[in-house]
C-alpha cells in the first residue's frame, strides 16, 4: 500500500501534535531528521482535534497546524474534528 | 556553535545588491526596497504568451499610460508580505474581537428591525461588489508591470476576500443563512442593484489594468466607502441605534482610510509623469466616475432615504476635491 | 421582537462555501465568454465548476492569522541571524554557493509563479478554484521576498549575490529556471496549473525544500532552513491545489486525459532538468551531508511520485514519459552538473571546486555503480593537471539544449559512456536538444521553442560580440570575484579569517 506522510518543524509546538499523531495510527513511523520530524503510514494518517486538545490543554483549531507543517503527501480531507492524508478511495 | 562577538572585526563588504545601490545610492536598503524593485524579469523573456501572441509576458503595452519607470509607483505605506499580513492580522484581532462582543452582548438583537432590514439590505449584496474587486485587484496584480505597482494589487485582492466574508458573516450574524441568499437575489434582480452589477460585470471585461485600477479604485470604492460606511454606518444609522453596525464594520472604515493613500499616491505619480497620462486618467475618472455615481444611487436611496440625492452630491465633490490634490481635475 | 437565529455553528464546508463560491454569481450584462477569454483554447472541458473540492479551506481572517505567526517567527530568525554573525556559523564557505544559485535562479521563479497564479487566479471561472489560485500568489509574493530578505545579509559578507536581479536576466545558467517560468507563464491557465502546481509544487518540490533544506539545518544556516520549511509550509497548500486541480480536470470531462497527459510528460521533464541542480547542491555543495541526492530521490521521487502515479492510474493517467529516463539519470545527473559548472567557472556568479579525497570516498559509496567508473577517473585527471600548474578550464561556448537551456552535458540513459545528443531541422534551422524528452517537447510546439533566447550565442552578438569581458560587464558577473575556484577565492580567505578570529583568541 503506498505511503502517506507529514513532515513537521521540530519544537514545542508540534511535540503534542505528534504524539497525538503517533497515538492515532498504530502504524505510523516517526522519522527525526535535522530541524524536521516525518511521520509516514501506510495508505491513511487520521490527525484528530480530540486527542491533540487532551495533549495540549486547551482548545486546537486544526488550521494551527499549517504555522508548523513543512510538508505532505496524499489526498487530503479536513473537516471540524479530524484532518486525514490517504491515498485510497 | 557559540561565537564571542567581543574580539572579532568582522567587515562587510557592502550594504546593499547592486540595483538598490543604483537605484538609492549606497545605504543599506529596506526590506521594501528589497522585496519590490526590480524583482520582476525585464529582458531577454523566453517566449510570447500562446494566449495573446501579441503581448509579451510582461507588457508595458497593455495599458494606456505610459511610464519611464514603473517602479516610480512606490506604496506609500512601503506594505511588502510581511508588514502586510501583521497589520491584517492586527486588525483581524480586534474584528473577531468585537463580532464576540457582539455575540456575547445579544447585540445584534437590540438593533430596531427596520433598521436591521435597511443595513441588511444594503451591506449583503455589497459582498458581490466586493467580489467584484478581488477579481479586479487580481486583475491589476496579474497583468500591471512592475512589483512596486502589482504587489499592493494582490494585497488588495485579497483585502476585497476579506471584506466580502465580514460582511457574509455580518449577513449571518445580524440575519441568518436566508439573508445572504436573499441578499444574492436582490443582487441578481432587484432594478436597485442592477446599474451597480453591470458596472461591476462590465469591469470584468476591462483588459487595461491601469484603467481597471481607475474604474476600481477611484471612480467605484472612492465613492462607495465613504457613502456607505460613513453616511450609511457612522451616519444615519448609528443615529437611529445602530451602532451596533459600526462595531460590526469597523475594518471597513480603516481599510478604506488606509488604502486610499495608496490609490492617491498612485494617482498624482502617473498623472504628473505626463501630460498624456494625465487626459488618460481624466478621461477614465470621468466616464467611470459619472457611471459609479448612477449606479450607487439606488443603493444610496436604500439606506438613507431622500436624503440620497444631496449625500451623493456631496461625495461626489469630495472626490474630485480629493482627485485634485493628485493633480486631477474633473 | 422576530429576532432570527444568530449565527449558526455553520461547519468548515458549509462556512466556507458560503464565504467564498457564494460570493460569485452568474453573469448576464458581459459573456462568459468575455469575462473568462482563455478557458477554452487548450482543449479542457470544464461543464461543471461547482465540483471542484476545496482543498484547505482557509478563509482571509485564518490566513492572515496564520500567516502572521509564521512570518513573525521567521523574521525574528533571520533579525537575529543578522546581528549575530549568523553567517559565520555554517560549516563551510563552499556551502555559500548553494545560496548563490538558490537566490540567482530560485526566487525569481517564485515571482514569476506569484504572477502566473494572480493570472489564473482571475482567468478561471469558478470561485472556489479562484480563491486558492489567488492566495498562492499572495504566497508567492512572501516566498520571492523571504528568500531574498534571508539571503541579503549574506550578500553583505561574500560575493556572487549582489547583482542577481541582473543576471537572473543574462547569465547562462538562471536561464535554465527563468525559461522553465516562462514558458509556464506563456501557456494557457491550465496548462500552467499543471505546470506549477502539479508538477513542480506535487512532484519535485520536495525535493528542493525538504532534503535540501534540513541539509541547510544540518550546515548551520538558520536563515536559509527557516526561508525553506516556512516556504514548504505554504507548499503544502498548494500542492493539494495542484493535485485538487488535475483530478479535477480529469473527472470533468474524458476528453481532457490526453492533454493532460501530455502535459504531465511535458512538465516533469522541464521540472527534473530544472531541479537537476539541486542534485548538485546536495550532493557537492553541502559540506556536511544528510542524504545523498540518490536517497532522496528514493523517498520523494520514487516513494512519493509513485503512490501519486499508482492513484492517479484510477483516471487512465500513466507515469510521466520521462521516469524512466529520470531513474536513469539520478546515479549521474550531480556529478555531470558539477564538472560541467568547474569547467565553465569562468562564468558562474558563484564558485565550484574539485572534490576533496573525503568527498569523493562518500560520493563512491553513495554512488556505488556510477561514480568510481565514470566519475572519479575525470576528477582525478582535473586534479592532476591542476598539479601541473595547468588548471582544466573551458572558455568554449556550450552546447544549449533549445528546450531546457542546460549545456548538452547529459549522457544516454543505457550507455553512460556516450555523451546524449539529439538535433532536428524545423524551417531548415537546426536546433539541438540534450534529451528525447527536451526534443519532443520542442517538436510538439516547434512555433514557442524557436523564440528561446539562447544566453550563449549572446556572446558573439551585440553588445558583446566575443568579447569574454565585455560579456561579464554585460552579465554584472566581477570577474575574479563572483566566479572561479573557491580555493584562493575572497569569500575562502574572509570566511576563514572571519571563522577564525570569532573562533580563537588571536
Amino acid at each position: 500500500m503506498s505511503q502517506v506522510f507529514i513532515a513537521l518543524q521540530t519544537n514545542e509546538e508540534t511535540r503534542p501534535i505528534i504524539e497525538a499523531i503517533e497515538a492515532d495510527n498504530p502504524k505510523a513511523v516517526v522519522t527525526r531528521d535535522p530541524a524536521m520530524v516525518r511521520i509516514s503510514a501506510p495508505g491513511q494518517l487520521v490527525i484528530r482535534k480530540d486527542t491533540i486538545e487532551q495533549n495540549l490543554g486547551r482548545d486546537f483549531d486544526l488550521q494551527e497546524i499549517h504555522i508548523n507543517l513543512i510538508t505532505l503527501s496524499g489526498h487530503v480531507d479536513e473537516d471540524d474534528e479530524t484532518l486525514t492524508l490517504h491515498w485510497d478511495r | 556553535m557559540q561565537i564571542d562577538l567581543r574580539t572579532v572585526t568582522i567587515e562587510p563588504q557592502r550594504v546593499a545588491f547592486d540595483h538598490l545601490i543604483r537605484r538609492f545610492g549606497n545605504k543599506p536598503a529596506s526590506r521594501y526596497q528589497e522585496g519590490t524593485y526590480d524583482i520582476q524579469a525585464a529582458e531577454n523573456l523566453h517566449y510570447r504568451p500562446t494566449w495573446a501572441p501579441d503581448q509579451e509576458l510582461y507588457d508595458k503595452g497593455i495599458t494606456r499610460i505610459v511610464m519611464r519607470d514603473w517602479y516610480d509607483l512606490k506604496d506609500p505605506r512601503q506594505f511588502f508580505y510581511n508588514t502586510y499580513t501583521l497589520t491584517r492580522a492586527r486588525q483581524q484581532d480586534a474584528v473577531e474581537a468585537n463580532y464576540k462582543f457582539i455575540e456575547g452582548k445579544g447585540l445584534a438583537g437590540m438593533i430596531a428591525p427596520d433598521l436591521r432590514e435597511k443595513a441588511l439590505s444594503v451591506l449583503v449584496p455589497l459582498r458581490h461588489v466586493a467580489w467584484g474587486a478581488n477579481q479586479n485587484h487580481t486583475f491589476v496584480c496579474g497583468y500591471g508591470y512592475g512589483a512596486a505597482f502589482t504587489q499592493p494589487s494582490i494585497y488588495q485582492a485579497l483585502d476585497n476576500l476579506g471584506i466580502a466574508q465580514y460582511l457574509s458573516r455580518i449577513g449571518l450574524m445580524l440575519g441568518g443563512l436566508d439573508t445572504l441568499t436573499q441578499g444574492k437575489e436582490a443582487w441578481i434582480g432587484d432594478p436597485a442593484w442592477q446599474d451597480l452589477r453591470r458596472y461591476v460585470e462590465d469591469c470584468l471585461v476591462t483588459r487595461d489594468p491601469f484603467e481597471l485600477f481607475i474604474a476600481q479604485n477611484v471612480a467605484l470604492d472612492g465613492l462607495l466607502y465613504p457613502l456607505v460606511y460613513g453616511d450609511m454606518v457612522d451616519g444615519a444609522w448609528a443615529s437611529e441605534g445602530g451602532s451596533t453596525i459600526a462595531l460590526a464594520t469597523q475594518f471597513m472604515s480603516d481599510w478604506f482610510d488606509e488604502t486610499r493613500k495608496w490609490v492617491d499616491a498612485v494617482v498624482k505619480t502617473a498623472a504628473a509623469e505626463s501630460a498624456a497620462n494625465k487626459d488618460v486618467l481624466t478621461g477614465w475618472i470621468a466616464s467611470w466616475g459619472e457611471r459609479a455615481a448612477r449606479a450607487l444611487l439606488p443603493v444610496a436611496r436604500l439606506g438613507l432615504g431622500d436624503q440620497a440625492e444631496a449625500v451623493m452630491d456631496e461625495r461626489r465633490a469630495d472626490l474630485a476635491a480629493r482627485l485634485a490634490k493628485t493633480g486631477i481635475k474633473l | 421582537m422576530d429576532m432570527k437565529a444568530p449565527e449558526k455553528k455553520l461547519g468548515i464546508k458549509e462556512k466556507y462555501r458560503l464565504l467564498t463560491r457564494d460570493l460569485a454569481w452568474q453573469p448576464t450584462y458581459r459573456s462568459e465568454k468575455e469575462i473568462y477569454p482563455y478557458l477554452d483554447y487548450e482543449g479542457i472541458k470544464i461543464h461543471d465548476w461547482d465540483k471542484w473540492e476545496d482543498p484547505f479551506r482557509l478563509t482571509m481572517d485564518a490566513y492572515w492569522k496564520y500567516q502572521g505567526e509564521k512570518e513573525r517567527k521567521f523574521y525574528a530568525i533571520i533579525d537575529a541571524h543578522a546581528q549575530n554573525n549568523g553567517h559565520l556559523n555554517i560549516t563551510d564557505g563552499r556551502y555559500l554557493s548553494a545560496l548563490k544559485i538558490f537566490l540567482q535562479a530560485i526566487s525569481p521563479g517564485e515571482y514569476a509563479a506569484h504572477k502566473g497564479f494572480a493570472r489564473v487566479g482571475r482567468e478561471f471561472a469558478g470561485a472556489g478554484t479562484q480563491v486558492a489560485c489567488q492566495m498562492q500568489a499572495l504566497d508567492e509574493m512572501r516566498h520571492a521576498q523571504t528568500q531574498i530578505h534571508a539571503l541579503s545579509n549574506y550578500n553583505k559578507y561574500y560575493s556572487g549575490f549582489h547583482a542577481f536581479a541582473e543576471t537572473r536576466d543574462r547569465i547562462w545558467y538562471t536561464s535554465v529556471a527563468r525559461s522553465f517560468f516562462d514558458d509556464s507563464m506563456a501557456s494557457g491557465p491550465f496548462e500552467f496549473l499543471i505546470a506549477i502546481g502539479f508538477s513542480f509544487e506535487y512532484v519535485l518540490t520536495n525535493l528542493l525544500f525538504v532534503p535540501f533544506m534540513s541539509g541547510a539545518a544540518y550546515n548551520g544556516d538558520m536563515a536559509t532552513v527557516t526561508f525553506g520549511f516556512s516556504a514548504q509550509s505554504d507548499e503544502a497548500r498548494h500542492m493539494t491545489l495542484g493535485l485538487e486541480c488535475i483530478k479535477f480536470m480529469l473527472e470533468q470531462d474524458p476528453d481532457n486525459l490526453p492533454i493532460v497527459q501530455k502535459w504531465i510528460d511535458k512538465w516533469f521533464w522541464r521540472g527534473f532538468r530544472v531541479l537537476g541542480l539541486v542534485s548538485t547542491m546536495m550532493d557537492y555543495m553541502l559540506p556536511k551531508r544528510v542524504m545523498s541526492w540518490r536517497e532522496a530521490w528514493e523517498i520523494y521521487g520514487v516513494e512519493n511520485g509513485g503512490a501519486l502515479f499508482k492513484d492517479l492510474a484510477f483516471y487512465g493517467i500513466r507515469p510521466p514519459k520521462g521516469w524512466e529516463d529520470a531513474g536513469k539519470a539520478i546515479d549521474h545527473m550531480s556529478h555531470q552538473f558539477m564538472l560541467g559548472f568547474y569547467q565553465w567557472r569562468f562564468g558562474t556568479a558563484f564558485h565550484s571546486w574539485i572534490p576533496s579525497d573525503q568527498d569523493m570516498d562518500w560520493l563512491s559509496q553513495k554512488y556505488p555503480t556510477t561514480f568510481d567508473k565514470y566519475y572519479r577517473p575525470r576528477w582525478d585527471y582535473i586534479k592532476r593537471a591542476e598539479a601541473e600548474g595547468k588548471p582544466f578550464k573551458n572558455f568554449g561556448l556550450a552546447k544549449l539544449c533549445q528546450c531546457c537551456q542546460l549545456p548538452c552535458v547529459f549522457t544516454e540513459p543505457d550507455d553512460a559512456s556516450v555523451l546524449c545528443h539529439r538535433q532536428t531541422t524545423h524551417k531548415g534551422e537546426i536546433y539541438h536538444f540534450c534529451s528525447d524528452g527536451c526534443q519532443e517537447i520542442f517538436e510538439d510546439e516547434p512555433e514557442k521553442y524557436v523564440q528561446a533566447w539562447l544566453p550563449m550565442p549572446q556572446l558573439f552578438q551585440d553588445p558583446v560580440n566575443g568579447d569574454l569581458a565585455a560579456w561579464m560587464d554585460w552579465a554584472h558577473l566581477t570577474d575574479g570575484l563572483d566566479n572561479g575556484e573557491y580555493q584562493g577565492s575572497s569569500d575562502q580567505r574572509n570566511f576563514d579569517r572571519w571563522r577564525g578570529l570569532a573562533t580563537s583568541n588571536t
